[in-house]
């Protein structure tokens, strides 16, 4: 099963290193939002303290949420879904696979590249450290819901409004935990308590989404 | 081995069949025949647990698939109308990956062999994207040489895109496969030597 796993994550970033401009889509556009802010904003030191949390994870989830289009679709168009449905394992191990690949695809470098985009808005030190911290318990649920609202409108015409309009309202738990973690930090307060429920959020959805999804991508297929 | 009871298939609003019944034994192939449209290709999906059937039921050793699922699919390979090939992909990458998702461990050896055997040796390094339809097919194919302990094959119009020598080659594989107590499930419009000998089953009737 592990073998399965690791072959599945594995195909997938080969799939992803032959075509990085996929990749580098959604990473781009992080960047890019979150360095737009300051210009736009001006240089008032006090402003761009206060609203680096909120921008920095908005841009990270609208990042993240760029790239689930990709997750299911491609394979679904080619024929090789409906490989994956019949093979001798469980679906989940197969659907774990592919959620991981697109976090690593999109959440890792995102978690790696904040601190550096902190920055521009002069965030202090232990709240970059939260904000990483934040953003890597928070990055994982958004790909597991985002893979839920793929699956469900997998072969759907303009599956991307529909999947934006499904995993919105879903993602709002997780942008108001680890922008109000940044929050906390920032103003010199204890954050523990919003990553707590954020690792909590990570574990249910861990828990939670595999078997939604895995039973969305055998309706779709039907 | 094989067998269907009572299948019923409803696509939208149309019924493409109801009450049909087959049995395939070891060593047996089944041709599925009909016009575009009558539900060949649906059938096959019933058949592979890719859809479930509107009515009836399929039993594998006996037990409904339904009820199997994992274990029935271990013991079957499925080829579809779509290849299933990644363009970015090498065409034996695309083997080999295919061959571990269906939890058959191929040694680089076998995926080889299996690719030089359907003529698609020389094209093995490159990526699927550039092959022509024909050598795509052949590579999808290609599963089937790694595939001989598996004794259920199901195979969607396995013979379209390819030529004269890859007919016969595949031909000679599907015999290989029945002479070793397998059992083929396939559709065809081509007039092949393999198909004729089987029992056919005619969905336009």
């Amino acid at each position: 099963m592990l073998k399965l796993l690791q072959s599945v994550v594995h195909r997938d970033l080969l799939l992803a290193m032959r075509r990085r401009s996929d990749v580098a889509n959604a990473v781009l556009f992080f960047v890019i939002v979150v360095s737009l802010f300051p210009f736009g904003v001006g240089p008032e030191v006090n402003l761009l303290r206060a609203v680096a949390p909120g921008v920095v994870w908005v841009a990270a989830l609208l990042a993240s949420m760029l790239a689930l289009n990709r997750l299911f679709a491609a394979d679904h168009a080619d024929g090789s879904l409906e490989q994956m449905l019949i093979t001798p394992a469980p679906l989940s191990v197969i659907v774990f696979g592919k959620v991981a690949a697109h976090w690593l695809l999109t959440g890792v470098p995102l978690v790696a590249l904040a601190p550096v985009l902190a920055v521009q808005f002069d965030m202090p030190n232990d709240a970059m450290l939260v904000l990483v911290t934040s953003l890597a318990l928070g990055t994982p649920v958004l790909s597991l819901i985002g893979a839920i609202g793929a699956a469900l409108t997998l072969g759907a015409r303009g599956a991307g409004v529909l999947t934006a309009l499904l995993v919105l309202p879903l993602y709002i738990p997780v942008l108001i935990l680890g922008a109000g973690a940044v929050d906390a930090a920032g103003a010199g307060l204890d954050a523990s308590a919003h990553l707590m429920l954020l690792g909590a959020l990570l574990l249910f959805a861990l828990a939670c989404s595999l078997w939604p999804i895995a039973a969305a991508l055998r309706i779709a297929v039907e | 081995m094989l067998e269907g009871i009572g299948l019923e298939c409803v696509r939208g609003e149309r019924t493409l069949f109801r009450g049909l019944g087959f049995r395939l034994e070891r060593g047996a192939l089944l041709r599925v025949a009909g016009e575009n449209g009558s539900g060949k290709t649906s059938l096959l999906r019933i058949v592979c647990g890719l859809t479930p059937p509107a009515a009836g039921e399929l039993r594998w050793q006996g037990e409904n698939i339904r009820s199997l699922r994992e274990d029935y699919w271990k013991e079957l390979v499925y080829i579809g109308h779509a290849n299933a090939l990644k363009d970015d992909l090498t065409a034996q990458e695309n083997l080999r990956i295919g061959c571990r998702l269906a939890g058959l461990t191929a040694s680089p050896r076998q995926t080889a062999d299996a690719l030089e055997r359907f003529g698609v040796g020389r094209c093995a390094q490159l990526p699927a994207r550039v092959l022509s339809q024909g050598q795509r097919r052949r590579v999808a194919l290609a599963r089937l040489g790694v595939s001989a302990e598996l004794p259920l094959w199901v195979l969607d119009e396995p013979f379209t895109a390819l030529d004269a020598a890859a007919v016969d080659n595949l031909q000679a594989l599907v015999g290989e496969h029945l002479s070793r107590g397998g059992a083929v499930m396939l559709t065809t419009h081509q007039e092949v030597g393999i198909a004729a000998a089987g029992r056919r089953l005619d969905l336009s009737a």
